[in-house]
């Protein structure tokens, strides 16, 4: 990171726990909000949460890796994440995977070299009466087929 | 929304029925605390998350604890597999669930709630944001709510982010407090000790939803339906093998045979209740009633035909409970891992029964030896598939297939 980004990132992150009174409870949604603009929590972002919420460095490493949409290491800038879960499963999820592993020639757990994709795999999205489903970063799709599915990758950018 | 999801509600008599936002807040503010709590515990209703405790007690408890702050959390964790009903309120009811905890607030003295909403869910979160927005314009929120003097009340959403565990109780709270969702022991119970170790009310997104009916139609009229142990309509999350999954609203002590009749299913050789951590019902015991004095759910229904293999079934369970297990308590972090090598032991042909035996024997253990509900319950499934059909499980041929 440049200097004047992670003097950014320190100014950005000192007014968001500035609205939680440094309460160690901004915690979660600052992690959140860093993920989000930059697609995983950098060690340097990490160090200045610490700083700021008044916490050891090794709480907010610790809360980071405990949940599964939170990272430490870089990941593609779209997220894309199939449910597993036995109704998904029984659905066709297996089919879903095969076709988008063969056209983005890249497998489930893998980001693609251009930092473009990450694909995952998810517990239920809470979609079994519409099943095969997959998130991408925000967005729900619902009733996959293979074809469909490839076709939603395809237009991400 | 740009989103392509259908909520499909099929049966609903009671919760999707007209509701004027804000009536029931507005009626509860004109009753006195004591009065709600009356009603409550004439409805007799409790807690829809899955545990069944009295919604009134869960109250009262607050209301009675001692503390400058309180606070209700409204549990949207939702991650149960396969249940979707809390998503289907959330959108098409939004309104039901805020007023349900504005009356909380009220009943137990609390000044502030939180949403705590799955990671998954983010695309709803602008959704409720608008309508809690709505709320403050009208006064529903915020200070001195509708000319109540001295009421003060106000909603955030707080997102989860991707842990199962977290719907349990203390791990949400934990989560809120910026901590890892790992469960606390109990007691101390939240009621006591909940966030930052105020007196705390957690409730499932349906029982909140149930309140503001239970408020204008009296909880006498409420407990009309369903059983005598079971007061109510449930909402049923139907998915699987059969013609019309998706949510149904019905009252307490349907069997399972009349459910399954209902939503179209054929060839049905078991039904999964209660999500992954529920129990596996095979189809001689079809008869039995959903209710609390029976089997009990928090409303995940998954119907399983006869060309579906049930290790299959318990295998992904059990790979479920491996991947969401805190890792805080040994029975679960380690039982867990040690059925799910069972189970593909079996799959590869691999095993002798005096190890299943031994594994049966260690999920007993798990389901006392573990710290919270996740390690209590992941067994069931492993138990219940085993035991139910070990016929096509044990007798399968060599290729696994069963003939
Ligand atoms: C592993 C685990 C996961 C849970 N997940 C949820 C959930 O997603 N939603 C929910 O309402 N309750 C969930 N619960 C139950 C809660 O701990 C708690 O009992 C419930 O929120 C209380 O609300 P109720 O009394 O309205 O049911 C879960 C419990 C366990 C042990
Ligand atoms: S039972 Fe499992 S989920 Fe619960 S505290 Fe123990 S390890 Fe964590």
């Amino acid at each position: 990171m440049l200097v004047l980004e992670k003097n950014n990132l320190t100014e950005e992150i000192e007014l968001f726990a500035s609205q939680y009174d440094f309460h160690r409870t901004a915690l979660m949604p600052l992690l959140e909000y860093i993920q989000e603009k930059y697609h995983h929590i950098p060690d340097f972002a990490q160090q200045e949460v610490a700083r700021v919420l008044d916490i050891h460095p090794v709480e907010v490493y610790g809360v980071i890796s405990f949940y599964s949409f939170l990272n430490d290491q870089p990941k593609g800038r779209n997220i894309v994440r199939l449910c597993r879960t036995i109704i998904c499963d029984m659905a066709g999820k297996c089919q879903i995977e095969q076709a988008i592993e063969r056209e983005l020639g890249l497998k489930f757990g893998e980001t693609s070299k251009d930092q473009k994709i990450t694909l995952e795999f998810t517990n239920c999205l809470g979609m079994c009466d519409q099943g095969p489903a997959m998130i991408v970063n925000d967005r729900v799709y619902t009733k996959l087929d293979p074809e469909k599915a490839c076709a939603i990758l395809k237009e991400i950018k | 929304m740009h989103n392509d999801i259908v909520n499909t509600i099929h049966e609903s008599s009671l919760l999707f029925s007209n509701y004027e936002a804000g009536s029931g807040i507005k009626k509860a503010l004109e009753m006195g605390r004591d009065d709600i709590l009356f009603e409550l515990k004439a409805s007799k209703l409790k807690g829809r998350g899955g545990a069944g405790f009295p919604t009134s007690t869960k109250w009262m408890l607050v209301a009675a604890a001692t503390g400058a702050d309180k606070f209700i959390i409204c549990n949207a964790d939702e991650g149960e597999p396969g249940t979707f009903k809390d998503r289907v309120l959330l959108m098409n009811a939004p309104f039901l669930i805020l007023d349900g905890m504005v009356v909380g607030g009220y009943t137990v003295g609390a000044a502030h709630g939180y949403i705590y909403l799955r990671g998954e869910y983010v695309y709803m979160r602008q959704f409720l944001e608008d309508c809690l927005n709505e709320m403050r314009e009208k006064n529903l929120l915020g200070n001195n709510i509708c000319g109540k003097e001295g009421f003060n009340f106000d909603i955030s959403i707080v997102m989860g982010a991707g842990a199962y565990v977290c719907g349990e109780e203390t791990a949400l709270i934990e989560s809120l407090e910026g901590q890892r969702g790992e469960p606390r022991n109990r007691p101390p119970y939240p009621v006591n000790t909940g966030l930052c170790g105020a007196p705390t009310t957690v409730n499932n997104v349906e029982t909140l939803a149930a309140v503001p009916h239970i408020i204008l139609m009296g909880g006498e009229k409420y407990a009309e339906r369903g059983t005598s142990a079971s007061s109510g309509s449930k909402l049923f999350s139907i998915s699987g093998d059969c013609e019309k999954p998706g949510v149904y609203e019905l009252n307490w002590g349907i069997t399972i045979n009349e459910l399954l009749a209902k939503v179209g299913a054929y060839n049905t050789k078991a039904v999964q209740v209660g999500g992954a951590s529920g129990i596996c019902i095979p189809k001689s015991k079809f008869d039995r009633k959903l209710a609390y004095e029976d089997v009990a759910t928090g409303g995940s229904i998954m119907i399983f035909n006869e060309s579906r293999k049930m290790l299959h079934v318990l295998k992904n369970f059990m790979e479920f409970f491996v991947e969401e297990s805190c890792g805080q308590c040994t029975p679960c972090r380690i039982g867990n891992q040690k059925l799910l090598e069972g189970v593909e032991m079996i799959e590869k042909n691999q095993y002798t029964f005096a190890h299943i035996n031994n594994l049966k024997e260690l999920g007993e253990t798990m389901k006392v030896a573990s710290k919270c509900g996740l390690g209590q319950s992941s067994p069931n499934p492993f138990l219940s598939i085993l035991e139910d059909f070990k016929e096509e499980i044990f007798h399968a041929k060599s290729d696994g297939v069963y003939k």
